[in-house]
């Protein structure tokens, strides 16, 4: 199992508008550690940095300064190094409509990575594909392997995208808002497949989202992030019990809470449903 | 394993069948009429170079589309004008694909001076004005053969195919599924044949037609002003030896009418069959006459219920405006 450990990273964008020149300094020095079994959140706003973070570590990007180890090593930018990085470190996207290629079948997007990182040969590709689809409860996976993209709901998407990054067999997996793009009904079975995937796989996971409630559900560790830096950062349950930052605070307030709702007060009220104190303490001001 | 296999066709043809728009069935039926007659038709009509001392005259039993002036048989130089129209219109379309794809998809996709290098060139063929260069190219060369004649085709007219494949390419590698596929170890070479290529196929196609029409319409041009082919028959020839044989002013239709007719047929189906791949790029040029034309029903019916109610019932009306009196005065009293 490997540890994958990220510091002082910085990743600046050189904006041209017109003759002018721009900085944007979209991830400001950050330092973290993923390691085998733990989770840890990287929560924010759009534009805070996460997802240029998820591209970083994808070696998408090549980050302007710091760096990026695992296991001690630095990663490898291009040839046999970077494809034994890839062995090791993989992704799910945020968008399972656009992180599929509409013209291949989804046996393709999974038998590819399979042989790549010799985990399958050209015969028994298609029957490990077959077993990836089981294991991320796609089943009967022959109904499955043969269809296209577009056959398939945002959920089944996202299952074949989590089915993908796990062919390599990954130590290191980035999830870039895996459910932010789906139905909120199914948000919870996809979210709790990939916690079930990591405990059996044993992986380093980086979660992304915006939304605090499942950071602190699923994560070890929570990092929040603003405009590039991190701004608080601790045990999950510390943060979003105590949170120090200023930005954090702002953050769980935005959250809907629908039992803080007037009409939905009176109506308990009115069919006497005992109140929870912190929503009792709410009504009073009325 | 059996469930999928009869899944399959079933599949294939629910696709195939939503393909199929009468535009594409009436343009293939033009051409594939157009292509079987240049195939086939050469075997079994007479030497079209055979002089006649007969010399010309209009349709007969003999001579189904009559004769030229020396008496040549006009249908025999259809056959063969067809085959070498094609041809030629083959070549080029082939030359045309192969350089906007090398150009437009390699250049797009691989990015920095590589595409800044194929771009400016690229732009600097598609201002270069096409019809005087293959002039001044085909007045230079003495022997004209096919392939140079379909070269000169070739390189004035892919440019703007490749500007089209290079910003198709520029938007779908930046696509969630061409980053998964570089994360997933793809090489650049499998990425741009395996990812992006089939993606394309549909604007590749579309642009494989169009070069197809412009270069059986240039080609035509270039034969017609007498810089054309040496030694084959196209359809630009024949109209161009109708021309010398004054063939306008002596009336004989039988000899200019077939091989423009020609050109102009096979324009049509291959235009006919670029709007359904257009429909199949783009869902809703599809639909859009359709819409158009339930957009206008709807509001046919809608002035119509109105009228009818305008003129149906006027007492509802009128009750109407009483009851609306009501909780003025009401309001006022208040």
């Amino acid at each position: 199992m490997s540890t994958l450990v990220v510091k002082e990273l910085t990743k600046t964008y050189l904006l041209r508008d017109g003759l002018r020149f721009s900085r944007l300094e979209a991830v400001k020095a950050v330092d973290f550690e993923l390691s085998p079994g733990r989770t840890v959140a990287l929560v924010g706003q759009s534009g805070s940095g996460k997802s240029t973070i998820a591209k970083l570590i994808a070696q998408l990007e090549t980050p302007t300064s710091g760096s990026i180890t695992l296991n001690g090593k630095p990663v490898g930018r291009r040839g046999r190094s970077l494809a034994a990085y890839r062995d090791e470190v993989q992704m799910v996207f945020q968008d399972p409509f656009a992180s599929l290629n509409p013209f291949h079948s989804i046996g393709h997007h999974l038998e590819r990575p399979l042989r790549l990182h010799g985990k399958a040969t050209k015969a028994d590709a298609r029957e490990k594909a077959l077993a990836l689809l089981e294991r991320v409860n796609l089943t009967p996976a022959e109904a499955f392997i043969d269809r296209k993209p577009h056959e398939l709901s945002g959920g089944q998407r996202q299952r074949v995208a989590i089915a993908r990054a796990l062919a390599p067999e990954p130590s290191v997996l980035v999830a870039d808002e895996p459910v932010s793009m789906l139905d909120v009904s199914i948000r919870l079975g996809v979210l709790n497949l990939l916690a079930r995937l990591q405990r059996e796989e044993n992986l380093a996971l980086l979660y992304i989202t915006h939304d605090l409630a499942t950071a602190r559900h699923f994560s070890d560790e929570i990092l929040v992030m603003y405009r590039g830096d991190v701004v608080e950062r601790g045990p999950s349950d510390d943060v979003i019990l105590s949170p120090q930052a200023e930005f954090t605070k702002q953050l769980l307030v935005a959250a809907p809470e629908p039992a803080a709702n007037p009409r939905f007060l009176a109506e308990a009220q009115r069919r006497g449903v005992p109140m929870p104190d912190h929503l009792a303490a709410l009504e009073e001001p009325q | 394993m059996a469930q999928t296999q009869s899944q399959t066709p079933s599949r294939l043809r629910a696709a195939l069948g939503r393909a199929l728009t009468p535009s594409l069935v009436i343009g293939a039926g033009l051409v594939l009429a157009i292509v079987l007659f240049g195939l086939i038709a050469p075997f079994f009509v007479a030497d079209p170079n055979a002089v006649d001392n007969a010399g010309m005259h209009g349709p007969s039993a003999q001579n189904l589309l009559g004769t030229t002036q020396t008496g040549q048989d006009v249908l025999a130089q259809l056959a063969w004008a067809t085959r070498g129209s094609l041809l030629v219109g083959v070549i080029v379309a082939f030359l045309a694909l192969f350089l906007s794809a090398f150009f437009g998809i390699l250049g797009g996709y691989l990015g920095g001076w590589l595409d800044e290098v194929f771009s400016l060139f690229t732009n600097v063929v598609l201002i270069l004005p096409g019809l005087p260069l293959m002039i001044v190219i085909g007045s230079y060369v003495q022997q004209r053969g096919l392939l140079l004649i379909a070269i000169i085709l070739a390189i004035t007219s892919w440019a703007a195919s490749a500007r089209v494949l290079r910003s198709q390419t520029l938007s779908i590698r930046n696509r969630d599924y061409v980053q998964a596929a570089k994360i997933a170890g793809e090489k650049p070479h499998r990425i741009i044949a395996v990812e992006i290529l089939p993606n394309l196929l549909p604007v590749m196609s579309s642009g494989f037609v169009f070069a197809l029409i412009t270069a059986i319409l240039g080609e035509a041009g270039l034969s017609f002003i007498g810089l054309g082919v040496n030694g084959t028959q196209t359809w630009g020839s024949m109209l161009f030896y109708a021309q010398n044989g004054q063939a306008l002013t002596l009336g004989a239709w039988w000899w200019f009418v077939p091989p423009g007719l020609m050109i102009a047929v096979l324009g049509g189906g291959l235009s006919l069959i670029n709007f359904s791949i257009d429909g199949i790029i783009n869902p809703r040029l599809r639909n859009a006459p359709k819409q158009l034309k339930r957009v206008k029903q709807a509001g046919k019916q809608a002035e119509q219920e109105q009228a009818e109610r305008a003129e149906g019932d006027t007492g509802p009306d009128e009750r109407d405006e009483t009851s609306g009196h009501d909780p003025d005065q009401e309001e006022v009293a208040v």
